[in-house]
């Protein structure tokens, strides 16, 4: 079904590369100049999501609001009784504790059958803390992992999926903020999911390159690569095939909550497959890995194993 | 080559049934449900409460589905949660007080599965419904208490062995300043406190005018003691409040050093839970300064020596003597109630070291006024013009009842003044579930209504199941009998992942479900290494057998490095998440976990029962 001849995927890095800063610059321009458009989770303050028995007035809601002294974006959710009510982080008092109640109040007196359907407030201290931990946890997965590849082979393919995971995770973030989608806890957790899939791409891309370095000795080490990426595109993509497919039926029938995380997913599968066929291989041509580097102790034997062969 | 040992069989066999029983509760929907506990666990149920639900429900229009009669508990089951909402009143009604009445979810597992200690798994919040409370308890105030009562510590422990002390000032670091004439007298002091304060508090000698004095500081050690003496504490009364509200299975939990975490499923509306655990409410019963005079005291600013100057209902001050004679820890039972002119009332039992106290104080005091002072704490949390966050307790104090004392009073005793039967009521309840050791206040709300629960488990269910048949038909278009063999593996991995999680109990939030999903497209991963290995084996032309025997082989180190560092990244999420999040990082683990047995082992077995102890030309492996 998928290609079976070889592509010169190195022969064309020089273009990836240009693609790939390209990306990368448009994204973090736009998270310097917008930023991301942060959920309650990381900001502080409220969103409640009620129901209306019949479709609900937004106009007249907001109206509502307003006259009860809320600073409040109300705006239709999913349906057109689910209405999502946003406020900033309240000042003054204990309001995490007050302020759904006392919207609730008001909107009641309006129409008495409006059925609270959630209600997420968070205080300013927790916001700062969750946008620390967030950073704090995706440097610490970032580390773990390092840590194990070059365990496992070698500093330089380390980096280089170091490299290939930043790329994808500064491309996703950077999708949300020029999209200006909502980005909450939900999407952070796919963020870290997304370093653990594309992650998983590469490894087995440079479990190849490590095999082939072994065994095509008469061939350079671009060629070496890009055998590698061939042998395993088709896996490759039947992975990322049938992941693309389980996220599709997320977005499709996980409901307005999960939206955003499949969102992330699919942009992060689409990266991740990408990044790991062209900007983890590459940085490993640019970082000037050569098969010498992943086998000392072998190296030795080989010797050994010739001037013995020696009469 | 490519055959089972026996031992495999039975393993993959024995996975499979293990599995299976423990997942197949999970295919019975829990009922909306009533749970019927007896307030005084000593009691047994009377025989008729059964029926009396029955016949009120019946009255109310509401249709029973079932009563499941346990041992110490009635389980009335719903149509749906509607049903069960307005089922509540009516039962409450109809069995008194003495019964505790709360919203449930009443498993429906057949008794056999049951018998193997299976249920199904453990919905989150976002899937059943409920509200989610981050408190934080205001240690600076649980500190400051401290400090209060080794001050008074102090004045008693010196003047009961008549040591001469000048005075007892607290500095603004909370240390305690005690002051004394001369060297001998600083040394008995200091010997005497030693005793008792050894290793909560470090005395230092300091100069200070006119005679010499110790400075007392918490040690760091009993700093931290004193935080999370508080913390316990507060969390046993807000456990006591919970229990009094009447929710089952709530969780309240420490997170932290100074938070903690309160879950109440199937609670639907979350102001009257707010209001009872966050609430600091309690009583002080102080006697009242008939001496001077309350107005004049306020005009001057000058509250007379031993006095404190209070506020009443009504607005007008009034002068209460600094001493208290009774707090509300004392009290054992409170309950609301009306005095002999219908006003509501509190009537208030004390335990006995409270009502000796309480007897001594009001005996030697019978004909003066005592006032009982209502004080309720309110943290204001805000930003200050550089953004940081600064937290301000504001503490209401009012005296709601001023009586002359008509005789010496004991353990039982009414006090009035109250605003409303509500009230009434509010304050007993907050009086029985104790005191909170210092005032908390709620950082974090995260509520689900019960429907939108029931639309998630829907919207969750849904997109598992339309997900897996996609992945399951492309797998067998692709790989035609090595697809069937993935696809037995998947469903298997599937039905262990749910498993594992009802096993452990683990919490199934939407995140989680995601997380499942998640690993539903990733576990065939593992196959598709295994078959495409096994493709290109055959491409360089080895023999089929040797080619299923060389793509296993060769493809486990590359599935098991991919797979630890997803298995990294899931830790990591699990150890930094919340709540939901945490559910996502404990499927997606298991997940990884599970296929790693069933795309390589379960696989193995199967490929190896097809094609294995036989000649083959060619594998249909597409």
């Amino acid at each position: 079904m998928f290609l079976k001849k070889h592509i010169n995927f190195m022969a064309k890095r020089k273009i990836a590369i240009v693609f790939s800063a390209f990306l990368i610059l448009v994204s973090l321009g736009s998270l310097l100049t917008r930023g991301l458009n942060l959920g309650v989770d990381f900001t502080g303050g409220t969103v409640i999501q009620v129901a209306y028995p019949k479709a609900a007035d937004i106009t007249n809601i907001r109206d509502t609001l307003t006259k009860a002294g809320f600073d409040a974006a109300v705006q239709p959710f999913g349906t057109a009784q689910d209405v999502l009510i946003r406020l900033p982080e309240q000042e003054g008092t204990n309001k995490v504790a007050e302020v759904s109640v006392n919207v609730l109040e008001a909107l009641r007196a309006v129409e008495p059958n409006v059925e609270m359907r959630r209600v997420e407030s968070v205080g300013p201290q927790i916001g700062d803390e969750l946008r620390d931990q967030g950073g704090i946890a995706m440097l610490l997965a970032l580390a773990g992992i390092l840590i194990y590849i070059a365990l496992r082979f070698e500093l330089r393919f380390s980096v280089g999926s170091i490299i290939a995971l930043v790329h994808d995770v500064i491309v996703t973030i950077g999708f949300f903020s020029i999209t200006g989608i909502e980005f909450d806890l939900t999407i952070l957790a796919a963020v870290l999911a997304i370093i653990g899939y594309s992650l998983n791409d590469t490894i087995v891309v440079f479990d190849r390159i490590r095999e082939n370095f072994l065994k095509l000795r008469k061939v350079n080490t671009e060629e070496s690569i890009d055998t590698s990426i061939n042998e395993t595109l088709s896996r490759t993509l039947v992975t990322s095939l049938t992941t693309l497919i389980v996220v599709i039926s997320l977005f499709i029938f996980g409901g307005e909550i999960i939206h955003g995380f499949s969102i992330a997913m699919l942009v992060g599968i689409v990266i991740g497959t990408y990044s790991s066929i062209y900007v983890a291989s590459s940085s490993l041509l640019v970082m000037g890995v050569t098969r010498e580097a992943l086998l000392p102790p072998a190296k030795d034997d080989e010797i050994d194993e010739e001037l013995d062969a020696i009469p | 080559m490519n055959q089972n040992p026996t031992w495999k069989y039975l393993l993959l066999l024995a996975v499979c049934v293990i599995s299976m029983v423990y997942a197949v509760p999970n295919l019975y929907p829990s009922n909306p449900a009533l749970q019927i506990t007896l307030v005084d666990t000593n009691e047994t149920f009377t025989g008729s409460e059964v029926e009396n639900i029955t016949k009120s429900l019946n009255d109310a229009d509401i249709a029973i589905k079932k009563v499941e009669t346990l041992d110490n508990e009635l389980m009335v089951h719903f149509a749906d949660t509607s049903a069960q909402f307005a089922a509540v009143d009516p039962v409450k009604a109809t069995l008194g007080k003495r019964y505790t009445v709360a919203l449930n979810l009443a498993p429906t597992t057949p008794s056999w599965l049951a018998g193997f200690g299976a249920e199904p798994m453990y919905l989150g919040l976002d899937l059943r419904g409920g509200v989610h409370f981050l408190m934080e308890v205001d240690m600076d105030e649980a500190i400051d208490k401290a400090v209060e009562r080794y001050k008074e510590g102090f004045k008693v422990q010196l003047r009961e062995e008549n040591i001469k002390y000048l005075g007892v000032t607290r500095e603004a670091d909370n240390s305690l300043t005690i002051k004394f004439k001369d060297q001998a007298t600083l040394d008995a002091g200091l010997k005497e406190l030693n005793t008792q304060y050894l290793n909560q508090l470090e005395f230092t000698q300091v100069d200070v005018e006119k005679g010499t004095a110790l400075k007392a500081e918490i040690t760091v050690d009993n700093l931290a003691g004193v935080k999370k003496l508080a913390l316990q504490q507060n969390i046993t009364t807000l456990r006591n409040r919970v229990n009094e509200i009447g929710v089952s299975e709530p969780i309240i939990q420490q997170q932290g050093l100074e938070r903690i975490v309160v879950q109440l499923p199937g609670v639907q509306d979350p102001t009257e839970a707010k209001k009872i655990l966050g609430a600091t409410a309690t009583l002080e019963f102080r006697l009242v300064d008939e001496d001077n005079n309350a107005f004049d005291a306020e005009a001057n600013k000058r509250v007379p020596i031993g006095d404190v100057l209070y506020k009443e209902r009504d607005g007008n001050p009034i002068l209460l003597k600094r001493q208290v004679m009774l707090t509300g820890d004392f009290i054992t039972d409170a309950s609301a109630t009306f005095d002999q002119n219908q006003q509501p009332a509190v009537s208030i039992t004390l335990d006995g070291k409270g009502a000796r106290m309480f007897e001594r104080a009001t005996g030697a005091n019978v004909q003066k006024l005592m006032g009982v002072v209502f004080i309720e704490n309110k943290t204001e949390i805000s930003r200050d013009a550089d953004g940081e966050i600064v937290k301000n307790t504001v503490k209401k104090q009012e005296v709601i009842n001023v009586a002359r004392i008509q005789e010496q009073l004991s353990s039982n005793f009414q006090i009035t003044g109250l605003d409303s039967a509500k009230e009434a009521s509010s304050l007993a309840l907050l009086l029985r579930a104790g005191a909170l050791a210092a005032p908390i206040y709620i950082v974090e709300e995260r509520t689900i209504g019960p429907s939108l629960g029931a639309d998630n488990i829907n919207d969750g269910f849904n997109s598992v199941i339309y997900g897996f048949i996609a992945v399951l038909i492309f797998m067998l278009v692709y790989y035609r009998t090595f697809g069937i063999v993935a696809n037995l593996a998947l469903t298997l991995n599937l039905v262990v992942i749910v498993a594992v999680l009802s096993l452990l109990q683990a919490t199934l939030t939407l995140p989680g479900i995601a997380g499942i999903v998640l690993t539903v497209g990733m576990a065939v991963d593992a196959n598709v290494l295994i078959y495409e290995r096994i493709k290109e084996e055959m491409r360089d032309g080895t023999a089929p057998q040797s080619a299923i025997y060389a793509g296993y082989e060769k493809a486990f180190s590359t599935i098991t490095d991919a797979n630890i560092t997803t298995f990294i990244a899931a830790i990591v999420l699990y150890g930094m998440g919340t709540g939901p999040i945490k559910g996502f990082a404990i499927t997606l683990a298991i997940g990884i976990l599970s296929s790693m047995f069933t795309a390589i082992f379960g696989t193995r077995v199967l490929i190896n029962l097809i094609y294995g102890k036989r000649r083959v030309e060619k594998l249909n492996i597409g």
